[in-house]
């Protein structure tokens, strides 16, 4: 993909990612646990695997969240 | 000294289902899926008398509210979480599924489910193989779906798993136990816990799988999706204690003649 100064999202910092198989910007600087907070989930229910890397939860907050990173946020459903 | 009452409520001396360390005193374990409603998921589980239940990891829906996740519903403190690798087709995802669930922070057990076939959804064993070593090496305890199979539940003993679990019949379907013989064989040969899971219908299901010997029976649809699961569920613990008991009381061997329960003399002229 070629950059170009006329695209608006890296104009205006925001950094693109793929958050359970759905484009989605965010702030340049997110961490992690601000994504979480965005996406309105507790974190100590969900596990978060980026670019296949399991992310630990007490990382959250130090983890910032990268332009094209892939993310997976996981949970316990009904299954058996 | 122990009166009759005790032996029959205590299982002629039956101790606790121990697996991979842990025991349990309910050799019943079920799933959590498919309930109409969550309120009626954990009235079921806990009529049902199970103490592991298993759960699933799916993505997290981020246009709903995160009311669906299932520990808004069920006490991680009252129930022992067994996360499964269900939905998986490779060892890969089945390792990836199972890490992910470990790093929910409960435990380091994982139900292992490789499926083959989309149609019958019976295992691929050789998949299953590989994971579990993959993740016997990474430390979990691994519980592990087989099929009726004698040579592969020998193959994942060997593995390393704490328990082998073969199936009464296809995931769902309600058949109940159509091999019995190979899993008491599967049982008489194996020293870990032998858990049969998938296949049971109704509470003679349970009873009868439980008749062969095996330590335990996991099951989540015959319950989730009765007419009533509540007393279905009180009727899978019943069925499982009542073919527990028979299989430790010992059953009478089979006869093709009938033979009187009644005395034959002292008839009458």
């Amino acid at each position: 993909m070629t950059e170009t100064t006329t695209n608006p999202t890296r104009d205006t910092g925001r950094i693109n990612l793929t958050v359970n198989g759905e484009e989605r910007k965010v702030e340049r600087g997110t961490t992690v646990a601000g994504l979480l907070e965005e996406l309105d989930l507790e974190p100590r229910t969900v596990v978060v695997e980026r670019n296949r890397e399991i992310i630990p939860r007490d990382d959250y907050g130090e983890v910032t969240l990268r332009d094209d990173d892939t993310l997976e946020l996981v949970h316990f459903v009904g299954g058996g | 000294m122990t009166t009759s009452t005790e032996r029959a409520g205590s299982g002629l001396d039956d101790g606790p289902l121990t697996i991979g360390g842990r025991d349990f005193e309910s050799r019943l374990i079920v799933g959590t899926g498919k309930y109409p409603d969550n309120e009626t998921m954990v009235e079921a589980i806990r009529a049902s008398g199970s103490e592991m239940v298993t759960v699933a990891v799916r993505r997290v829906d981020l246009d709903r509210s995160s009311e669906e996740g299932i520990l808004h519903h069920l006490d991680p403190d009252e129930f022992f979480l067994l996360a499964n690798t269900a939905g998986c087709y490779t060892a890969e995802d089945a390792v990836r599924y199972a890490r992910l669930a470990r790093a929910a922070g409960f435990n380091e057990w994982i139900k292992l489910e490789v499926i083959g076939d989309e149609k019958t959804l019976l295992p691929d064993v050789q998949a299953t193989l590989e994971a579990a070593r993959i993740l016997v090496d990474e430390g979990f305890k691994v519980m592990a779906y087989t099929n009726d199979d004698l040579v592969a539940a020998l193959r994942l003993e060997d593995a390393g798993c704490v328990s082998v679990m073969p199936l009464a019949s296809p995931i769902g379907s309600g058949l109940g136990l159509v091999n019995p013989y190979y899993i008491r064989e599967i049982k008489d040969r194996l020293e870990v816990p032998v858990i049969v899971d998938a296949g049971v219908g109704t509470a003679s299901d349970a009873c009868a799988t439980m008749e062969q010997g095996v330590d335990g029976v996991l099951m989540n649809t015959a319950i989730a999706a009765a007419d009533e699961p509540v007393s279905m569920a009180r009727a899978m613990r019943l069925g499982v204690q009542a073919g527990r008991l028979a299989y430790l009381a010992g059953r009478m061997p089979r006869r093709e003649i009938a033979v009187p329960s009644s005395p034959v003399g002292g008839m009458l002229d």
